[in-house]
């Protein structure tokens, strides 16, 4: 089976953001940078049906030079091959934008199967794999908790609202979309990461691959959240801050 | 120009945040000064449609055809697609629920053009939409434009609208049925109906103080910690999803989208970001106290009590209060 699995390279999770001049985005300078977490599940998922019906996965990716970091994680976990289409404008780009790169880079290939995140830590469009499946004209399934293939069909547990599920049976070439703790994730070897070193590593400019970077979805200005309730902070010493919260909770709020 | 709200039902129920959207609707419609079309999407619809046709809108169409009986992306997307070009709305909203997100990117797609996902506020500039929407996991807002000539597609975030402040119509609004030319059968992703794994051994519904854990909790031999505070008050021990991903407690005590809702006196959330997926299944707490070493966390947003902190100073520190108090 011919594997895709789209990784997203996002800020690490404790970043401590700061925006940039324009105040449309976060600063990239002093960040770490890591795997988008959802997207460390859908690699597992793609790593274990290798494992399971033989094949290659290939990991994709489309952001800025720093990305390719991201696609040789994946390949040090045991991707086969790599594949990052390179331009500076996917960090903020729309989920339609990145997702004709994906397209572009994947429609060239024989492919079984393509696996993504449900949605990414930074942009949070919840929508790439959707759309990257329309535009590959191929059936997609999403919110997956298990994929069982056979006979060139995909039979899956598809996560509905408030703790119902539903099996959806899908004919291949398909897309799914994978729901963060389908499974436990491996951790790269060092011999995984000295291997990552020999694996395929296939750069595209958006030039290369015919398309354009058009983003028609964009960030005006980013700033903080309102709040939606007055918040009353306590501060001090676990213990002052303990004794202050029981005595709000008995006396101002009575719920104890 | 006319706003077009889609709504969402299933087996003849509403989904509950359909009339969040239309609230939205009512909005958009009021700020552009346009007609506001209701859609209901099934088959054998009528008696839906009457109730959303109570509503202030100009009108309700009704997509009711046997291959929209059961939800299909391909069907859906389809008859979605023959709707928009037959009334050719400016802008089309969603709520944003599951289904929406298996429909909606598609749908936008397949007519070129952008979905503005899980908004919680809108405005319009010129006649042109300006969404807020949650970026970096909630812990800030962006203001979003498109550019790009009208339909503009979007979905509104649970929560983000009310849908007790849906207006009553002076009069029942027209209804019309869409003439969709549709095969049946044709839909190859197919869902077989919705199972539940095992009935909640726990009903955290009725609990009166829930403490719950997030990933702050780092190790699940810290989880009793949280427990003996659960304990000392009283209360139920609950969590965010990737504690029950994990293992570290049963799924029966997840709380958020995916798990329960949950309405208690005091929800007390420890090294809990406040996702909306979390949020939506505990906001109705009459008091929220959030303890998180990040200021700038989302759950903060939502606290009635806050505390910036290293949850593991201020859990011990709360059981020795509580048992010295007693
Ligand atoms: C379709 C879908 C459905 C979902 N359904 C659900 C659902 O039902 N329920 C749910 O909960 N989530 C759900 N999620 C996941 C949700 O989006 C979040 O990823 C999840 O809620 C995050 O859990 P968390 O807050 O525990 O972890 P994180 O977001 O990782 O937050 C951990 C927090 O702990 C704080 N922290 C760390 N260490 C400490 C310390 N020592 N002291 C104090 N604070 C500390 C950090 O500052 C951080 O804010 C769903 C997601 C999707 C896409
Ligand atoms: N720039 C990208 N490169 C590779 N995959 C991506 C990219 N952006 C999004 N994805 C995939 O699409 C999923 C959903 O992302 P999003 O639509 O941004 O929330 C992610 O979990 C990834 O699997």
């Amino acid at each position: 089976m011919n594997i895709f699995v789209c990784v997203k390279q996002v800020m690490a999770r404790d970043s401590v953001l700061r925006l940039n001049e324009s105040q449309t985005w976060a600063r990239d300078d002093g960040l770490a940078f890591e795997m988008n977490e959802p997207d460390t599940f859908a690699l597992e998922e793609a790593l274990r049906l290798k494992e399971r019906h033989g094949g290659q996965v290939v990991a994709v990716t489309a952001g800025p030079a720093r990305a390719a970091s991201t696609v040789r994680e994946a390949l040090a976990k045991g991707a086969d091959r790599g594949i990052h289409v390179e331009d500076d404008r996917y960090v903020q780009a729309d989920a339609f934008a990145t997702a004709r790169a994906l397209a572009a880079a994947i429609r060239r290939e024989p492919h079984d199967l393509i696996l993504t995140g449900l949605q990414s830590d930074d942009a949070g469009f919840g929508q790439t794999g959707v759309v990257l499946a329309e535009l590959l004209g191929l059936p997609h399934a999403t919110i997956i908790m298990e994929i069982n293939a056979a006979g060139g069909r995909l039979r899956c547990k598809r996560e509905l609202e408030a703790g119902w599920f539903q099996t959806v049976t899908l004919p291949q070439p398909a897309l799914l979309t994978i729901q963060s703790g389908i499974n436990k994730v491996r951790y790269a070897t060092l011999m995984g990461i000295k291997r990552a070193r020999m694996k395929p590593f296939q750069r595209y400019s958006p030039d290369e691959l015919g398309i354009e970077v058009l983003v028609q979805q964009r960030v005006r200005r980013l700033y903080q959240p309102q709040q939606a309730k007055q918040t009353e902070f306590l501060e001090g010493s676990g213990q002052e801050i303990a004794e202050q919260l029981l005595g709000k909770l008995r006396f101002e709020a009575r719920v104890l | 120009m006319s706003v077009l709200v889609v709504t969402e039902q299933q087996g003849g129920k509403w989904h509950r945040m359909s009339f969040e959207a239309v609230a939205a609707g009512q909005e958009a419609a009021a700020a552009l000064d346009c007609p506001l079309r209701l859609a209901v999407v099934g088959s054998g619809i009528a008696g839906l449609a009457s109730e959303a046709a109570s509503k202030r809108a100009s009108e309700v169409v009704t997509l009711d055809h046997p291959a929209l009986a059961g939800y299909s992306a391909d069907a859906y997307a389809e008859g979605l697609r023959q709707t928009v070009r037959q009334l050719d709305p400016s802008l089309v909203l969603f709520p944003h629920t599951y289904q929406v997100r298996d429909l909606a990117p598609k749908l936008a797609a397949s007519l070129g053009k952008v979905f503005v996902s899980d908004t919680v506020g809108m405005r319009f500039e010129e006649g042109r939409p300006v969404f807020v929407r949650q970026l970096f996991q909630g812990k800030l807002h962006g203001d979003v434009a498109v550019e790009d000539a009208p339909p503009y597609f979007a979905s509104v975030q649970s929560g983000a609208y009310r849908a007790d402040s849906v207006s009553e119509g002076d009069a029942a609004a027209p209804i019309r049925a869409l003439e969709l030319s549709l095969d049946q059968g044709n839909a190859r992703t197919r869902a077989e109906a919705p199972y539940q794994d095992a009935k909640d051994a726990v009903d955290l519904g009725s609990a009166d103080i829930i403490v719950s854990v997030g990933r702050g909790i780092q190790d699940p031999g810290n989880i009793p910690q949280a427990a003996k505070l659960a304990k000392a008050l009283g209360g139920e021990l609950a969590a965010s999803r990737p504690i029950c991903d994990n293992g570290w407690l049963p799924l029966d005590r997840q709380i958020g989208s995916s798990g329960q809702t949950v309405a208690p006196s005091l929800y007390l959330a420890l090294g809990i970001s406040g996702a909306i997926q979390h949020v939506v299944g505990m906001k109705g707490a009459k008091t929220i106290v959030a303890v998180n070493k990040d200021s700038g966390a989302p759950i903060f947003e939502i606290a009635d009590y806050g505390i910036v902190a290293d949850l593991f100073e201020v859990v011990p520190a709360l059981i020795t209060a509580i048992e010295s108090a007693e």
